[in-house]
């Protein structure tokens, strides 16, 4: 192991059943190059106090579960390092724009429904029985969507999301985005179905193309373009609606 | 205590347990569905699956070359029909998961492509880049939203089954967020809470796959059967374990020792190729893969690193970053952010790493376990496919085959079923709760469970690693009974209700003594080598050979309360592959051919 140094990491401690309010906690945690921002709290749950609270489970960067406030910029734990901050202090808090529930767990419960009630599946385009094999997809048609199935559903866009803050019921990047996979899969025939909810209150003209969650993201999925590019659907859907009796999309 | 009422209750959401709720849904849209998870389903640890799904798909290839890479990289420790429908599943299922819109990787014309993997005779192994249990798992959770019979229980830790005339009729579970019990009543329980892996120290695994159900099935009287083949994967991160895929190697990746010298032709897997060829090389089977590691270990060729310790390189660099960027995405992030190496440029330092569990809750060919009503499926479940060698690329599609079917079983199995009995069932259900919530409560203990945890993990790595000896497994055995004496004396620091996860985990790390035990007897009972369950000791080290005529068999282990576990042994099915030598390399290439020829 390389050498060990001792590094500050202040938490944000909130238990409902024993704190009026969130309060700050002091800890001093011997670390190695090596560990993650994650890696400081289990040692902190481990040795110091086992009731510190968060998510975490694959330790690398693809369930989504280790979300927090690092410095004040929403990240993944697994994937920060503790060297990057020594030897300043580290402050580690829960996801701004959720409810916390305890420590560094937020109430996700908001984000699920809004996942849910964007219908986040295949509406058949033309059905196909399983003995017709599977659907042909070109490298045009599967370059359209593939970027927008990178989400984690970590919700560090939630977090960063000035609007989220402001309206709650904004659907909000990560959810928007993963609509607008499904719009764009060649298999997938929904879009219509999903663009009420687009241009509907909780939809896309929320958004004040701030572009902190595409910033934010960590896996590239830029959720601020499909925003946008939905912004640019919905307002042609809504003018389009003008000129046909059933709406534009089709 | 908050009661529901369900037809089918599942426990784990993954990929397996997903599957056999669309399962349930699709077959009977009347029954109800409780699918409980201790996570939100997408974070289960299906998400971290990297290579892919197996299932024939070119035309050169078909379901008995499946059958038998599957059942000769087993060992032949394989149930042999049950492998037979499971190839035969597997491109249906395959295919399903495309109908629902997992983006599985496409060759030019629009169809999906297939890559090659270890063991496997001809590239059968489906791949969405490098993240396919990620894809896999994404599409599962969002296509099972579109059924309203589904009721899902994110965040509620099963903490065990209710069982009364004779069956399995529901579980308790713990709501995390409030820290409140809950009783979920169900006609058939379907078990799909993943591995055990993190028994042990360095593994690819995340920290949810602690075999919490394997624990409460064996705890109910059913056999954990096959607990003592732990795979180690040969390509793992040194120190944290997390996985380097063998997609790495099926697209065309090395693994050298110090000298830059490609060992693996000094294990029985060449001569040298130019080209990746399957079964060959870079190209065998993980335990063998994971067992020349240690020996080159043992010769002094590995590359001693001042802080990740002893290593070898994965050396992609030929690959050149385009083909790297769109075929293993993620295993270029994960050496950018996790080592600071471009793999492009540089070699990776890897090592053997715990990966997998053979082994489970041993159920039949149509996933039923030996107590009525309960079902398991996926990695806790041993329904006969990996034998002692699970070859990569099959569990993923373990995950939906027997998802599927299990979902079927249930759906058709509650039909015939009576409603239980809910006042004698709620009485049960209390006296869990006065026991799991003393656990929490208790004053005056010692021992801190992080402590308990770190040593059992060490422990089971020094006794129960590639290889395997009688002293140190005793010592891993003893070991064992002591930490279980000393759990009784822990003592929490978190004694709240909201989110107590420092309670949580003390249930996870009692799951996971008992699936230590599980595995450390099986294997000290096991006296011969075969697949990832490798001896040096015995009389004229004998134990180092394979032996059929004592151990063509399944370990099978039962519950003791408040004792090691009791080690039994039980038939295995064989229909059309007699146990041969295990060969790859040329040396297989020459037994396929002769074989080919008796046949003729």
């Amino acid at each position: 192991m390389s050498e060990q140094k001792i590094i500050e990491i202040e938490v944000l401690r909130y238990n409902p059943e024993t704190d009026q309010e969130p309060h700050l906690e002091l800890f001093k945690v011997p670390f190695t190059d090596d560990m993650s921002v994650l890696q400081g709290a289990q040692y902190i749950k481990d040795n110091f106090d086992g009731s510190l609270t968060f998510r975490w489970s694959c330790r690398m960067a693809i369930c989504g579960s280790c979300g927090m406030m690092i410095n004040g910029i929403p990240k993944l734990s697994c994937e920060t390092f503790l060297r990057d901050y020594y030897p300043n202090r580290i402050r580690i808090e829960a996801m701004s724009n959720f409810p916390i529930e305890k420590d560094l767990v937020v109430d996700l419960s908001g984000f699920i429904e809004k996942l849910e009630s964007i219908k986040p599946y295949i509406i058949p385009r033309e059905p196909r029985t399983l003995e017709q094999g599977e659907y042909i997809q070109s490298p045009e048609e599967f370059n359209k969507y593939i970027q927008f199935t990178s989400c984690i559903n970590c919700t560090l866009c939630y977090a960063a999301c000035p609007q989220v803050g402001l309206n709650p019921d904004f659907i909000g990047p990560g959810a928007m985005a993963l609509l607008h996979r499904y719009n764009m899969d060649s298999r997938d025939g929904g879009a219509a179905q999903r663009m009420e909810l687009v241009a509907s209150e909780e939809g896309v003209y929320n958004c004040s193309a701030v572009a902190y969650c595409s910033e934010v993201c960590p896996k590239h999925v830029d959720p601020a373009s499909a925003v946008n590019i939905n912004k640019a659907n919905a307002a042609k859907d809504y003018f389009l609606r003008f000129l046909s009796p059933k709406g534009g999309s089709k | 205590m908050e009661i529901f009422k369900a037809d089918v209750v599942i426990v784990g959401g993954g990929g397996a347990g997903l599957r056999a709720a669309i399962a349930v849904a699709e077959s009977d849209p009347s029954l109800t569905i409780a699918l409980v998870s201790k996570v939100y389903p997408m974070r289960s640890h299906t998400v971290a699956a990297e290579g892919g799904a197996a299932g024939v798909k070119k035309p050169t290839d078909n379901l008995d070359y499946h059958f038998h890479d599957t059942v000769g990289g087993g060992d032949w420790l394989c149930e042999q029909d049950v492998v037979e429908y499971f190839v035969k599943q597997a491109p249906v299922e395959l295919t399903q998961l495309e109908h629902w819109g997992c983006p599985w990787s496409r060759t030019e014309d629009g169809h999906v492509n297939v890559r090659a993997f270890g063991g496997m005779k001809i590239e059968r192994t489906w791949f969405a880049a490098d993240k396919s249990g990620f894809h896999i798992l994404h599409t599962l959770f969002q296509t099972s939203i579109k059924y309203p019979s589904i009721k899902r229980f994110d965040e509620h830790f099963c903490i065990d089954l209710l069982e009364e005339d004779g069956r399995c009729q529901g579980i308790v579970a713990i709501a995390m967020g409030t820290g409140e019990l809950m009783m979920i009543e169900g006609k058939s329980v379907i078990i799909a809470t993943g591995g055990a892996g993190r028994v042990f120290r360095e593994s690819t695994l995340g920290g949810i796959v602690t075999g919490d159900g394997m624990a409460l099935a064996y705890r109910h009287g059913v056999a954990l059967r096959d607990m003592e083949f732990v795979q180690y994967h040969p390509t793992c991160m040194p120190i944290t374990g997390l996985l380097f895929t063998e997609a790495c190697r099926g697209e065309g990746g090395y693994l050298v020792n110090k000298d830059g010298y490609r060992y693996l032709q000094d294990y029985g897997l060449g001569p040298l190729q130019d080209q990746p060829k399957n079964k060959y090389m870079e190209l065998g089977p993980r335990d063998r893969l994971s067992q020349a590691f240690w020996y080159e270990q043992q010769k002094g060729r590995t590359i001693e690193h001042p802080i990740l310790g002893s290593v070898v390189h994965l050396d992609l660099r030929h690959l050149g970053e385009a083909r790297l960027r769109e075929r293993l995405p993620l295993i270029y992030e994960m050496a950018e952010t996790f080592m600071g190496i471009d793999p492009a440029k540089e070699m990776i330092p890897v090592r053997a790493g715990v990966h997998y569990t053979m082994g489970g809750i041993k159920v039949d060919g149509k996933c039923a376990a030996s107590l009525p009503g309960l079902y398991a499926i996926g990695e806790c479940s041993s329904v006969g496919i990996h034998g002692a060698n699970r070859l990569g690329s099959n569990s993923l599609t373990e995950i939906v085959v027997f998802g599927k079917l299990a979902g079927d079983e249930a759906a058709n199995y509650v039909k015939s079923v009576a409603p239980g009995n809910s006042a004698s069932l709620l009485k049960q259900a209390e006296a869990i709760e006065q026991r799991v919530t003393a656990l929490k409560t208790k004053t005056g203990g010692t021992e801190r469970i992080s402590v308990i945890r770190k040593e059992m993990a060490k422990s089971m790595e020094d006794g129960c690693g590639i290889f395997r000896k009688e002293e140190s497994m005793q010592a891993t055995c003893d070991k064992l009974a002591e930490l279980r004496e000393r759990f009784k004396n822990i003592n929490l620091d978190d004694k709240s209700s909201v989110w107590n996860t420092d309670w949580l985990m003390a249930i996870e790390l009692d799951y996971q003594l008992d699936v230590a035990q599980t595995m450390a007897h099986s294997a000290i009972n096991r006296k011969e080598s075969r697949g990832a369950h490798q001896r040096l000791d015995g009389p004229d080290e004998a134990y180092k050979q394979r032996d059929d005529v004592n151990f063509l068999k399944h370990s099978e282990a039962y519950y003791v309360p408040g004792s090691a576990p009791r080690i039994a042994f039980g038939d295995v099915k064989i229909t059309k592959s007699q146990p041969e030598v295990r060969v790859y390399g040329a040396a297989g290439e020459k037994a396929d051919a002769e074989r080919k020829a008796s046949h003729v």
